[in-house]
């Protein structure tokens, strides 16, 4: 293998899970409620502006970034809380609409707050590459992809062995019937909008000493996150994994081997190429409209 | 006088005499400004609400068919010397060609299957437009020439008010025909259920392509105005944030109303302007009353407020 690919897949793959940290997200509140959240990019943003801005006021490294992380699931929880559950019931555009709103809103919350520059926090542990078959490999990738791996068998142990974790589980599959068995939907509707603002801060903080942090930064992160979960089935937690690796590495190659000005277009590209030929997504499989 | 208050020729007249009466209030040029862009964004709006309301397909990428109509002006006026009147039809033509062949995969998928689709579409777009320089002038934009037809410049705010009255009066009377056809009532049928609607031998893709390209064609034909009105054009009009600003504008308004969607386009184009007193708040203020209206006016603005008044009324004669 080549270092040249070798490089471009380890950018690929460190970008990809990130992407596919966001559409976990996504696939997380699809099952719960039904609803896609626009908001899942801000969720990166405010994690890593309000991190960055306690470490530039002095707060220690460590605490930083948990109070930014922190602060992303409060924000989650209180978009479900105010934006969400009042809605309920309103129809998939009109929800799509609200979440938009809020992103909007929060994207103007940051700016206030954290001013419109661009902002660069210090890696986690040094900036010394890693030399690996005549590829660098940054300390900080290494970071992004232990704690990807810790979250995905995190995730995997809470859905399959926990009690709150079964709940979701069951209110995804049939909401109606797991308020029958005595399960608190309203509660596993909090707890999805917690668990995905979750999702999202680790991964904004995780992302931003690689890619600098700024009100936007979510918008972009976003939607490739959405591509992620659309790609590997919406609501299929382990489908976005794949998808997210997909999308990052295939950006990484395009961008090292044809164009990088067209990077950004390439998770579209597949996701068209995906939908036409598989209309549910890679793993999606054949829905049957109901009537 | 009962036939007046039909929704499609009470509407249409009222909608005539707003467009022929503003002109007595509107103080001064920026307001005119305000009314034109207002005119633009809701000619879209009607194309895109027969979409969205009336067929129940949902396009996050709208905004990159008005700009294709827009660079399509741009770039054969400007650097090819064609009559603006042949570069917006050919632009016109162009986006319903691609609008059609794209709308035959697209439209098979459902939901948020869609919504990824159409947002794809727009940004792959917004991309290219961008990255094409030399065609477009990437991202710095390029400029465009001014309206010239039958030997007359439409210039000055007056006579681009005019014009882009005219062109929204055309449009909405057009698209409440459309709706008050068989055409229409398949759709509206579309929306119901799908199965059910086949099940009556409709041809289902047939009517959500048909009322897609429609669309697009609308959007393509607003670019091309707004793009001789303005001078003067960027990337940005292909945006995501576009996109999602017409579905906003039509939701606002209210989905299967072709009045809300200029009254939603018009909320929408006002509320920015009005709220640039409030600088650094403006972009807080603005998803703050996204999310507000969209939660305590689930149907939008005027199927609410006509719902009220109709209830007062009722009441009023009992």
């Amino acid at each position: 293998m080549s270092a040249d690919f070798l490089q471009f897949l380890f950018s690929g793959i460190t970008q990809g899970a990130c992407y596919a940290l966001v559409g976990l997200g996504f696939s997380i509140i699809y099952n719960a409620s039904q609803v896609i959240n626009f908001a899942q990019g801000e969720f990166v943003m405010i994690a890593g502006m309000a991190a960055v801005g306690l470490i530039d006021a002095g707060a220690p490294f460590v605490l930083a970034l948990a109070a930014g992380v922190a602060l992303t699931v409060v924000v989650g929880v209180a978009l479900e809380k105010f934006a969400i559950e009042p809605a309920r019931n309103a129809s998939v555009v009109t929800l799509i609409i609200i979440t938009i709103g809020a992103s909007i809103f929060l994207r103007g919350a940051a700016e206030l707050l954290g001013g419109r520059g661009f902002r660069s926090m210090p890696a986690f542990s040094g900036n010394e590459p890693i030399v690996i078959g005549g590829a660098a490999l940054l300390p900080q990738s290494l970071w992004v992809l232990g704690v990807t791996v810790v979250i995905i068998f995190a995730l995997g142990r809470f859905f399959n062995a926990t009690m709150h974790g079964k709940a979701m589980l069951a209110t995804a599959y049939n909401p109606v019937m797991a308020q029958l068995m005595g399960i608190n939907t309203r509660l596993v509707l909090s707890l999805s909008f917690a668990l995905a603002a979750l999702l999202g801060g680790i991964a904004g903080v995780l992302i931003a000493p690689l890619s600098l942090t700024y009100s936007t930064v979510g918008v972009m992160l976003g939607l490739k996150g959405f591509c992620a979960a659309i790609l590997g089935g919406l609501g299929k937690p382990m489908g976005a994994i794949a998808g997210g690796l997909l999308v990052g590495v295939s950006e990484a190659m395009t961008a090292g081997y044809l164009s990088s000005a067209y990077k950004d277009a390439v998770a579209f590209v597949i996701i068209l190429v995906v939908l036409v030929v598989l209309p549910g997504g890679l793993f999606g499989g054949r829905s049957v409209e109901r009537v | 006088m009962a036939s007046l208050w039909q929704p499609r020729t009470g509407g249409l007249l009222a909608l005539a005499g707003v467009v022929a009466g503003l002109p007595l209030i509107l103080p001064n040029a920026f307001y005119y400004d305000v009314a034109i862009l207002v005119g633009i964004n809701a000619t879209v709006c009607v194309g895109l609400n027969l979409l969205i309301g009336y067929a129940g397909q949902i396009s996050l990428g709208h905004a990159g068919f008005f700009a294709l109509g827009a660079y399509a002006s741009a770039v054969l006026t400007g650097d090819h010397g064609w009559p603006p009147l042949a570069a917006l039809a050919a632009g016109a033509a162009g986006v319903g060609m691609l609008s059609f062949v794209l709308a035959q995969p697209i439209l098979k998928l459902k939901g948020h299957y869609l919504a990824m689709g159409t947002l794809g579409l727009g940004i792959i777009i917004s991309i290219v437009l961008n990255q094409e320089a030399g065609l477009t002038g990437g991202p710095d934009g390029m400029p465009v020439p001014s309206l010239r037809a039958l030997g007359h410049t439409v210039a000055g705010e007056h006579a681009w008010y005019a014009l882009v009255g005219l062109v929204l009066i055309v449009s909405v009377w057009l698209t409440l025909n459309l709706i008050d056809s068989p055409v229409g009532r398949a759709l509206q049928a579309v929306h119901g259920s799908e199965s059910a609607a086949a099940l009556t031998g409709v041809d289902v893709i047939r009517y959500k392509v048909l009322v897609f390209v429609v669309s697009a064609v609308l959007a393509s034909l607003a670019g091309s105005l707004f793009a001789h009105y303005a001078g003067f054009i960027t990337p940005a009009e292909a945006s995501f944030a576009r996109s999602i600003e017409l579905v906003t504008m039509v939701v606002l308004g209210g989905m299967a109303s072709t009045f809300g969607a200029v009254v939603g386009a018009a909320v929408l184009t006002i509320l920015p302007q009005a709220l640039t007193a409030f600088q650094d708040f403006k972009m807080l203020v603005f998803g703050a009353v996204l999310m507000g209206t969209m939660i305590f006016l689930r149907k939008g603005l005027v199927p609410t407020l006509a719902g009220l008044i109709r209830n007062r009324m009722r009441s009023g004669r009992a």
